[in-house]
């Protein structure tokens, strides 16, 4: 049996979370998810259009990592992870939409490098009749598309990355949250671990899977070759009574920057639009902020695909996320070095980053092989991870059961999605500390309402489980208190100042 | 699952939804039961202590729990069965069934009723609906949510607040914020005049020296954790920004009082036909939604001023529902459509038969002074000295003055003085 080593993987994002996953299959591995939010999933990974893209856009000259690592990233979500962990997605495949005969030659690059790619069942339609049969809702001003059913999209990112970290943990992976990295110890060109601001990790290997973050945490250890800057992307999200709605992900014929803005409708119902592409400076790595012009944008590029779109004030949420766009190259950037032994770039995990994640996983395992790591398989490794039935997805006959099992499921906390207290808890007994924690885990404030009628009692729920005061419950960790304390505190305070 | 029976089903135990169950009682409706998914009736009364309640209804000056104390105990002396923590998730009115399906304490339970009242209230329109930008923080609430947290569950939001949109409850709230003392910053108004009533403009905002920003909009929330400052810009007569005149307001608490929206998402995945001017259902003198048998009232009705308004539409529904209960046929009325003519932003009752008294309520697009409220057909006018999109209008046509209709429709119109 070789020795156990211990890896650090820094940034609990889609692609820390994977690669934990990944390998909490070895035995003589301790693995070490370090998280400087409170949660896990809260950068790029939580705000996106969700979808695992078929893998036909990445040019395998220019960008050879994306092109090999998002078609078997598709393969690995839809067949295995998704089942595996009951990550809730559904597979109603692409379009994209050429709008003049002009664009038809970008269609068929498209197509031949999906075919390089390994992309199955590719086709161009372009037949007026077959298009609408595909997308009822399509622009009449289509003149072809390209067509990739194998494209899905999962109901919420963040929720797909809460099921690959369970099953990290429930395999052994050690998740430290609220937990950031300030600096990488190397002695005599080895890692050997990682200075957080909660004391010292011990690390035999170090992976920075740190998104926004990774050109930081890389010249750490002096890697120096790559720059991070954050490209915005906003979207625009209707309430599930809008119509019309669409059968499958729409893209326009993509350009240089970017695929476009796409037109799809959530697993819940919701259309969704964006995002568009905004580059920042490598300063606002905080600016998930929405702007006018940038949503009166989406909805402008939106309207090119489709034949309609429902009235704007059927809009529930605008909201945007920031993807970590490595320059020189715009390839991922996911290898080591022979000059740091022991430290991996997961680094540039722009779009399709959440698609290649499972890969990128897999493509680390064989570079600490290669690095002459001796990995041993455990001989019982959980693949799978579930979650509760929700009551909003059961039936009436079992709603009633669950009732009847648990006072706490004939408490609806959230009305519009129609979640239990029961949930609630749950929720916060698998470690939701905070509103957006139960949000990502439990669907609740995210209907029309958007939280106004439930927050508040979702907030009481946790207060009384986590046993602070109500005004302490945060929306997102410290610093984000939803109030201020007891309702005489600020009378008490002036009282105070005058006596 | 449990099946419960009843004559009367009434959703909501608000002001309307109290006022209804009590009224079907009183009219010998034999069964009526009424569904709340609080633990305590009263809808959102129990969290308005101020006062200004049943100044019309009860002709005395009430707080909220007041009120509804006052209508509960009628509502329980009178046999109302009334089930509290009860939320109806579905309605299903195909063929001569109306079923509601709620989770109760006990499960699930169907709740097969002749009639149906829906009573549902509103909700508050969020940040988003109001096409807000920037960031989406801590510290932003709806007037409502925070009159909860407040009131309710005795939990201060924050110290410095900006309000956003002059309605009542925003400017309820900026008082209540300034009482427990909080710095309100501002009330800002997109339009040129608030959007509450006039009272409230003068005992919240003036009386406490919080200043009113009218044509002024909030564009955009600063801050990524906890509210920081929101940015404000001026507009002109077509609500159009202008450019040069953002400002920040430094706060960490956005209150959002932008208008309501009817809570009939139910009535509308049943199939009844909705009016896009209240955003709600549109019904007929009897208050009966397209689906025969099921009523509306108060907020899920149309947006009402006073909860005074909503307890009366309840009333009107049950005189309707309790009616039928007693098999008088009224549905064979022809329905005439309400048409609105001039400066005329909404209108309920949407469709007349012509031939019993209607109470109407309405309300206009623009102020304006010294104008009538006429309905042509039918040569019936009122004189207003003043109308205004934020006080509602409520006329009464006797069946008399019905008598002068022929055929068609009838229509609502604001005229200026000749």
């Amino acid at each position: 049996m070789p020795r156990t080593e211990r890896v650090a993987i820094i940034g609990a994002g889609v692609t820390g979370a994977c690669i934990a996953r990944v390998l909490s299959m070895y035995r003589n591995l301790e693995v070490h998810l370090i998280e400087k939010e409170v949660d896990v999933g809260w950068g790029s990974s939580k705000a996106n259009t969700g979808i695992i893209h078929a893998g036909y856009d990445d040019d395998p000259e220019r960008f050879p990592v994306r092109a090999r690592l998002c078609s078997k990233g598709n393969a690995l979500w839809r067949k295995a992870w998704t089942k595996e962990l009951d990550i809730p997605a559904d597979w109603p495949g692409d379009l994209v939409v050429a709008t003049d005969e002009s664009q038809i030659g970008a269609l068929e690059t498209l197509f031949e490098r999906g075919k390089r790619n390994s992309v199955p069942h590719l086709g161009i339609v372009r037949d007026r009749e077959e298009l609408e049969e595909l997308e009822p809702n399509i622009t009449t001003n289509a003149v072809a598309a390209l067509h990739a059913p194998s494209a899905g999209q999962l109901r919420h990112p963040a929720e797909a990355v809460i099921g690959v970290a369970e099953n990290a943990i429930i395999n052994g992976v050690r998740l430290r949250l609220a937990t950031e990295a300030i600096g990488i110890e190397v002695t005599r060109g080895q890692v050997s671990g990682v200075k957080t601001s909660r004391g010292r990790i011990q690390a035999d290997w170090v992976i920075n899977a740190g998104g926004l973050y990774a050109e930081a945490i890389s010249k750490m250890v002096g890697v120096d070759h790559f720059r991070i800057h954050p490209r915005r992307g906003e979207y625009l999200l209707f309430s599930k009574d809008a119509y019309p709605k669409t059968e499958r992900i729409l893209f326009p014929t993509p350009t240089e920057t970017s695929k476009g803005v796409v037109v799809t409708t959530t697993m819940e119902g919701n259309l969704m639009l964006g995002p568009n592409a905004q580059d920042l400076s490598r300063e606002e790595s905080e600016a998930t902020d929405t702007t006018q012009a940038g949503l009166d944008s989406i909805w402008n590029e939106a309207q090119k695909v489709v034949k309609a779109l429902p009235p704007r004030d059927k809009i529930i949420r605008a909201f945007a996320g920031l993807r970590a766009e490595p320059e020189p190259s715009a390839d991922f950037i996911v290898r080591a070095y022979d000059d740091v032994d022991g430290f991996i770039n997961a680094a540039g995990i722009r779009s399709p980053g959440l698609t290649s994640a499972p890969a990128i996983a897999g493509e680390i395992v064989a570079i600490m092989k290669d690095r002459g790591a001796k990995l041993v398989r455990k001989r019982r490794w959980n693949p799978y991870r579930r979650r509760r039935k929700a009551f909003r997805e059961s039936s009436h006959k079992i709603r009633d059961r669950m009732c009847k099992q648990n006072q706490l499921h004939a408490k609806i906390a959230c009305q519009c999605e129609l979640v239990t207290e029961a949930e609630i808890v749950e929720a916060i007994r698998r470690g939701a500390t905070t509103l957006d924690g139960i949000k990502f885990r439990t669907q609740a404030m995210m209907g029309d309402c958007q939280g106004s009628f439930c927050q508040f009692r979702i907030a009481q729920i946790l207060a009384r489980e986590l046993n602070i005061p109500v005004w302490n419950v945060t929306k997102t960790g410290s610093g984000s208190e939803i109030g201020i304390g007891d309702i005489t505190v600020l009378v008490e305070r002036k009282g105070e100042k005058e006596a | 699952m449990k099946k419960v029976l009843s004559d009367v089903l009434v959703l909501g135990a608000g002001a309307a939804g109290l006022a209804a169950a009590s009224k079907a009682r009183e009219l010998g409706a034999p069964n009526v039961v009424l569904l709340d998914e609080k633990e305590e009736p009263g809808g959102v009364l129990p969290q308005c202590i101020h006062p200004g309640f049943g100044l019309h209804y009860l002709k005395e000056d009430l707080t909220g729990p007041e009120f509804a104390i006052r209508l509960f105990e009628r509502t329980r002396s009178l046999g109302v069965k009334v089930f509290n923590s009860t939320y109806a998730m579905e309605l299903l009115a195909h063929k001569g069934r109306r079923v509601a399906r709620a989770v109760t304490p006990e499960g699930i339970t169907e709740f097969h009723s002749k009639t149906v009242i829906f009573a549902t209230g509103a909700r508050e329109k969020n940040s988003f609906e109001i096409g807000i930008v920037g960031h989406r923080p801590a510290g932003v609430y709806t007037a409502g949510e925070a009159q909860t947290m407040m009131d309710l569950h005795g939990a201060m939001p924050g110290q410095e607040a900006v309000i956003i949109g002059s309605g009542d409850v925003g400017l309820i709230m900026a008082r209540r914020l300034a009482l427990q003392g909080a710095d309100v910053k501002a009330v800002v108004e997109m339009l040129p005049y608030s959007g509450g009533l006039a009272r409230n403009v003068q005992q919240c905002l003036f009386d406490f020296g919080i200043p009113l920003y009218l044509s002024h909009k909030a564009t955009k929330i600063l801050g990524k954790r906890r509210v920081k400052a929101v940015e404000i810009v001026k507009v002109g007569d077509r609500l159009e920004e202008k450019p040069g005149t953002e400002f920040e307001m430094r706060c960490d608490t956005i209150i959002v009082s932008a208008g309501l929206t009817p809570r009939v998402e139910l009535l509308e995945k049943a199939g009844a036909r909705m009016d896009p001017a209240t955003r709600s259902v549109a019904v007929n003198e009897l208050l009966e939604t397209s689906i025969p048998r099921v009523f509306a009232a108060g907020n899920a009705l149309t947006i009402n001023d006073l909860v005074d308004y909503a307890a009366m539409q309840g009333e009107a529904a049950a005189k309707s529902a309790a009616g039928l209960t007693q098999s008088r046929r009224l549905s064979s009325d022809r329905w005439r459509p309400v048409v609105k003519g001039r400066n005329t932003r909404l209108v309920v009752p949407q469709y007349v038969s012509g031939r019993r008294e209607v109470s109407f309520y309405g309300r206009v697009m623009q102020p304006e002074e010294d104008v009538y409220l006429k309905v042509p057909e039918i040569e019936v006018e009122f004189r207003q000295l003043r109308v205004k999109p934020a006080e509602m209008l409520t006329f009464t046509i006797t069946s008399k003055e019905f008598r002068k209709l022929k055929e068609g429709k009838i229509t609502v119109t604001i005229e200026p003085k000749q």
